[in-house]
């Protein structure tokens, strides 16, 4: 029984689909395959050429999708009563185009007082090149590298659990006020949430602390380092791995669901045996050898 | 069954309390007349049903077996055993005790519906009340054990004792005075830093650090939207331990909020900030959640526990919820090193309110304030342009 | 319990179930333990003691039966559980928390949870039977209640019913503190909220029940004390209590052929109950332990050690606590300032005041029920909810009540899964709490009524039958069958009219508040029919079986019904 799903090294602890082997070879040839572009010689006029028409490219998509609400250059639009109809971009940096358009936040459906979060619209090629945009507009936040935000880059297993175990201190401090303990979200002031990020991509979770989507507060460098956001997102990523050990985890809200399954569950079916053992049994009309009647 | 039935009719006017005030609108038919189960009839359902039961005890005891099985090679914990998702230690303990007692318990109750005998039975009521002579008999003993007893005849020596027996209340409250310092008696540094209700570790000079790693914080350190959860640096310097931490946290943990400068719409919030940086205590004013869930767009902020809403650009007044008072803002101020420090501790008790709490408004406050922390706000007060 | 059924059955006086003159092992057993402590009399009073069976009086079993799961899987959890404040370095297995610093009994809770084997079973099988003890015991209140089972003589094991319901929640309270996570801490800290917001004493009873302040390094092991000495003493001494009266004023029953108010209808202790709540108790552990297996509770290594400066979104108390939460959530920010000195109604109301005068309320409702009715007789046979319709429907609007705070209690969860407003939420149920059992009132009320009607017009006219006539004139009609025997019997025990005396008038001739009450408790009540409407209808039924039987084998005419019936056989062919 103990080999049946369990785990062989340290590092790879409570991996269990069969796909992860796959993806794992997938992520080191893409790793290999990102190191050497990164190191695979370049001239520098090449890049800003490349840089260029990307903007040129991001231009053209941003005043088709964005410039509506956006304003043609990214300015905002502000409606006569004064209120944001579109905010200024100015500045905002790549990452929030990153995070807004990549979850599919943007372009949005309606305003309302929640963003809703959809299939994202655009190509991670298109994404990039609307964020060399925007960040063309004014200095901002970049997009992170994957060094920055992967939990399997540690160098030590030991590292690693080191960087979780302060992950999830920083994480419980300052994330699950909103986000609630496992990250499953939790309400906010009229009709807004925090929303669920159980099924956030690690990346976009560096974004949302440096960019502060929508209502939410940022996380700058200056206010969580870099390492330490890392370290949050590793806890959030073991938490993601780490199984239900006590079973159905009922959404992960807490007692309030917890005491639904008290009473439906729980409840209902021992009322029901209740009302088996006093149901009457299966009688017959024969009468019994010897009896009185 | 009908012998049952002349029972009852027998005793039909014996208890006039037990009187169903109900005419009899249609005869009682009586009781249904037994009908025999298939088990009782038919030895080969008999020997079925009993089959089945043995067969719920057979899987009972498998169930036990299975339990002590998974107890030694499943292995639980961390780093335990894993099936579709769910620790399997868990998983597997609990259907085999599970399924063991139920399939017992299911056992028995088959046993009980199939095989034991089920002829319905009818039993007498008697009114709760003891009949009239009992109850003569036990007054007049009563009162035969009261005159023995002479209590009624030597009030003096009852009274005594009945007054003696109160004073025993006093050794009891008394006993209770040892419990720890009242509030009168506490002090900010007695006996541990930041004691009392009306204080906290705050001070002048004391550094604002960032809560988990500790860190001081330089005002150029935030950008407008910032949400910092702080901490005293005393609580990081080693010097508290144990209970006396543990209070300190309790009380001085303190939020940071970078916001625009041109947000803030109170004089004395803007007083009190930093370049748009403004301080207040993280606990609630309701019943002393800590709360930091803020909406960066509106600096409204919102307890998880019962969703009062505070407005930080406004000294922290409620705008929704069951809060009675506005959230105490921390003056904040920069040390010689560029740090943020504070000013002072809070200017007001933090956290629930309690009876004999004094409530000012906030520029009552900032006056008060001001007269006694002239210098402190001078040493350490941040000039605009300073920073 | 004795087991020797052989000299119960021989005292009994019925077939004697062993020879005599043949001692048994049993049966020198038995005689041993009489000869010391005279159990004979003690077996030959409970093992033949009566018990009527249906599933409804079995509710209150499970809350037994949760009791003795609560016991069994606390005893083993006191093995493990250090309830210490101490503070020391978590080096345990679970490794997000390693090297975090934590309290003794956090950090022992983790143990059970991840290094004792089976221990995280035992926890979440001892949290669900505490969820299921409280939960049960409440469904069993709302039986009683329904079926006025509440009524003299048991108006004290109701009062002792609703203190073991308090209890019970204290005791959950206490238990679900004690492992001393970030949640169970919240919920600690706002109980010292509670406290401190009492006028003129709060601090005190907060500085008493802490050692000084919050949270101190007292709060765990008093807790612990109280959780498994003070309350499960209470708890077990009142359950007794509870379970003594019950055989004393032995079980109600429902009305029907051969039950009576004088007797009471079942089957023995010995053999078929002692058979079928053995069954039933292993039942309910078992599915306790399904649940533990199936459903995890309490993930305490998610939330983290308590710690007073984090906090989680979704902090709620276990459901149990959760309606004086939700009353603390709707409730308007009211504080006053005089002299000096702070009154929070805005806690103290909701979480002090409504509480304990709810609690009071139910405690009284027996007794307030009787003085409104000024009924002082003895009742062993049940009601059917409908047949107090004023009854059901103030326990239903008490139900809406409590239900409209439980909701608030849960406000945050239900705005983010129907993407509704909290804002909007509170605002509603501030109006509904009032509102909601008003419109509950009334509508139960009515509901059972037009339900009494409804059981009138069966006893007067017959059941529906489902087959539908059509008359030779082209009209159709249901046909009616009457009743069987037995319902019908049961459906006449009834009261007719009120239960007690008119209360006198005041000197002016005016009706007492009283009078008024008890107008008002009877008002539209639907009397069962008299026995004149009751023959007039059957005579009514055989009339018109009779005309049917008439027809059959006729030819239709179509003049069937009325006085010009013409058929060829009646016609004189002479004419």
């Amino acid at each position: 029984m103990r080999l049946l799903n369990r785990s062989v090294g340290r590092l790879s602890r409570h991996r269990r689909r069969p796909l992860a082997g796959a993806a794992v070879l997938l992520v080191a040839l893409l790793s290999t395959g990102g190191l050497y572009a990164a190191f695979s010689p370049a001239s520098q006029a090449e890049t800003e050429k490349d840089n260029a028409a990307l903007v040129a490219e991001g231009k053209e998509l941003f005043m088709i999708n964005c410039s509506t609400c956006h304003g043609s250059n990214g300015e905002g639009i502000t409606t006569q009563n004064g209120k944001l109809f579109g905010p200024s971009l100015i500045g905002v940096g790549a990452a929030s185009v990153d995070f807004q358009v990549g979850t599919g936040r943007m372009p949005m459906a309606q305003p309302g007082a929640q963003v809703e979060v959809k299939e994202p619209s655009f190509n991670q090629d298109e994404i990039d090149a609307m964020a060399a945009y925007v960040a063309s507009l004014g200095p901002g936040p970049a997009v992170p590298d994957k060094e920055q935000y992967d939990p399997e880059s540690y160098g030590s297993e030991k590292e690693k659990e080191e960087a979780v175990a302060l992950g999830g201190q920083i994480f419980l401090t300052n994330c699950t006020a909103c986000h609630n303990f496992t990250g499953a979200g939790g309400a906010m002031p009229r009709g807004g949430e925090a929303p669920s990020i159980l099924n956030t991509d690690p990346k976009h979770i560096y974004e949302a602390m440096l960019t502060g989507p929508q209502s939410m507060d940022t996380f700058s460098d200056g206010n969580i380092s870099p390492e330490e956001k890392k370290a949050v997102i590793s806890y959030v990523e073991s938490m993601k791995e780490q199984p239900d050990y006590g079973g159905f985890n009922n959404g992960a809200l807490g007692p309030v669901t917890e005491g639904i399954v008290a009473w439906v569950i729980g409840l209902g079916i021992l009322v029901a045996f209740a009302t088996w053992i006093a149901a009457h049994t299966t009688r017959t009309n024969q009468t019994k050898k010897g009896s009185a009647k | 069954m009908s012998s049952d039935l002349s029972e009852i009719e027998k005793h039909d006017d014996s208890h006039p309390e037990l009187n169903a005030h109900t005419d009899a609108l249609l005869p009682d038919p009586g009781l249904h007349e037994h009908h025999w189960r298939p088990t009782d009839v038919d030895p080969k359902a008999e020997k079925r049903a009993e089959r089945q039961v043995a067969l719920y005890f057979g899987l009972s005891a498998i169930s036990s077996v299975l339990f002590v099985v998974a107890y030694f090679l499943v292995e639980p914990g961390y780093d335990g055993d894993v099936w579709a998702g769910y620790g399997a230690s868990n998983l597997t303990l609990g259907l085999t005790l599970g399924f063991a007692l139920l399939f017992l318990g299911i056992g028995v109750i088959q046993w009980a519906r199939k095989l034991v005998v089920d002829v319905e039975h009818t039993e007498e009521r008697h009114p709760a009340a003891s009949s009239p002579a009992t109850r003569e008999a036990a007054v007049a003993e009563l009162k035969a054990a009261l005159n023995e007893s002479g209590l009624a005849r030597r009030p003096f020596l009852r009274n005594a004792m009945l007054g003696s027996a109160a004073l025993l209340g006093l050794p009891a409250i008394v006993m209770l005075k040892d419990l720890g310092q009242t509030n009168a008696q506490i002090t900010k540094e007695q006996p541990y830093p930041g004691a009392g209700l009306e204080h906290t570790v705050w001070d002048a000079g004391v550094r604002v650090v960032r809560d988990v790693v500790g860190t001081p914080i330089r005002p150029g350190d935030l950008e407008v939207g910032d949400l910092v959860n702080a901490e005293p640096a005393t609580i990081f310097d080693g010097s508290l331990h144990g209970a006396p931490l543990q209070i300190a946290k309790s009380k001085a943990a303190t939020i940071l909020l970078r916001m625009d400068p041109n947000d803030i719409e109170n004089d004395v919030t803007r007083n009190w900030s930093v370049n748009g940086i403004v301080a207040y205590s993280k606990i609630c004013t309701h019943v002393g959640c800590p709360i930091s869930l803020n909406e960066r767009t509106t600096h409204h902020l919102l307890c998880p526990c019962h969703q009062s809403t505070f407005d930080l650009a406004d000294h922290g007044k409620v705008i929704f919820g069951p809060a009675g008072r506005h959230l105490p803002q921390l003056p904040l101020g920069v040390d010689s090193d560029g740090f943020l420090v504070a000013l002072s501790d809070y200017p007001e008790p933090v956290g629930v309110s309690y009876w004999e709490r004094n409530t000012y408004d906030i520029d009552e406050i900032f006056d008060e304030w001001s007269k006694d922390h002239a210098a402190d706000a001078e040493q350490y007060g941040y000039k605009e342009g300073g920073q | 319990m004795s087991t020797d059924t052989s000299k119960v059955a021989a005292s009994n006086g019925t077939d004697a179930a062993a020879p005599a003159g043949k001692p048994t092992k049993a049966g020198a057993a038995a005689n041993w333990a009489d000869e010391r402590l005279g159990v004979g009399g003690l077996s030959k009073f409970l093992s033949r003691k009566i018990f009527p069976d249906h599933w409804s009086f079995m509710l209150g079993e499970i809350a037994l039966w949760s009791f003795v799961v609560l016991l069994v899987t606390g005893v083993f959890l006191t093995l493990w559980f250090k309830p210490s404040m101490a503070e020391i370095t978590y080096q345990g297995s679970y490794a997000p928390l390693r090297g975090i610093d934590m309290s003794e009994a956090m950090a022992s809770t983790l143990d059970i949870s991840f290094d004792v084997r089976g221990g995280l079973l035992l926890r979440q099988v001892h949290h669900w039977a505490a969820s299921l003890f409280i939960a049960s015991m409440m469904i069993h209140m709302m039986r009683v209640f329904f079926t006025g089972a509440h009524r003299k003589p048991r108006e004290i094991n109701w009062v002792i019913g609703a203190t073991l319901l308090l209890l019970g929640t204290l005791e959950g309270f206490t238990g679900y503190s004690l492992p001393d996570d970030l949640l169970s801490g919240t919920g600690i800290r706002a109980a010292d909220g509670f406290m401190m917001a009492i006028p003129i004493v709060g601090t005190y009873i907060s500085f008493f029940l802490f050692g000084g302040e919050f949270p101190g390094d007292d709060i765990i092991p008093r807790l612990f004390t109280i959780h498994v000495l003070l309350i499960p003493a209470l708890l077990l001494a009142l359950i007794g209590a509870h379970l003594i009266l019950l055989i004393y004023h032995k079980h109600t029953q429902w009305p029907g052929p051969g039950r009576t108010e004088k007797n009471v209808v079942g089957y023995p202790m010995v053999p078929n109950y002692i058979s079928k709540m053995t069954g039933f108790f292993f039942i309910t552990f078992g599915v306790t332990a399904l649940l533990g297996a199936l459903f995890s509770l309490n993930p305490v290594w998610k939330y983290g050690p308590y710690d007073p400066t984090k906090v989680t979104a979704g902090s709620q108390p276990d459901w149990y606590m959760g309606w004086p939460d939700g009353a603390l959530r709707i409730m308007p920010g009211w504080e006053s300032h005089f002299w000096g000195s702070t009154w929070s109604w805005n806690i103290f109301f909701p979480v002090i005041v409504l509480p304990m005068a709810a609690w009071m309320v139910v405690l009284l409702l027996p007794f307030i029920e009787a003085w409104i009715t000024g009924d002082k007789r003895e009742h062993h046979l049940l009601q059917r909810p409908r047949n107090a319709p004023t009854r059901t429907a103030t326990f239903v609007a008490l139900m809406v009540f409590y239900a409209a705070f439980w909701a608030a209690g849960g406000n945050d969860i239900i705005a983010i899964k129907f993407d509704l407003s909290i804002n909007q939420i509170t605002y509603f149920l501030r109006a509904f709490v009032f509102l909601g059992p008003i419109a509950a009132f009334i509508i139960t009320r009515r509901w059972c009524i037009s339900l009494q009607r409804h059981d009138n017009e069966k006893l007067l006219h017959g059941y529906e039958t489902g087959t539908v006539i059509r008359t030779p004139e082209g009209a159709y009609h249901e046909k009616h069958l009457p009743l069987p025997e037995g319902e019908a019997f049961a459906m006449t025990v009834r009261d007719r009219g009120r239960a007690g005396d008119e209360p006198e008038l005041k000197k002016n001739g005016k009706p007492t508040f009283r009078a008024k009450l008890r107008a008002f408790y009877y008002d539209h009540d639907v009397d069962k029919p008299t026995a004149e409407e009751l023959s007039a209808a059957h005579h009514h039924a055989e009339h018109e079986a009779h005309e049917l039987a008439a027809h059959e084998g006729h030819q239709v005419d179509g003049h069937d019904f009325d006085d010009h019936r013409h058929s060829a056989i009646e016609e004189p062919l002479s004419k």
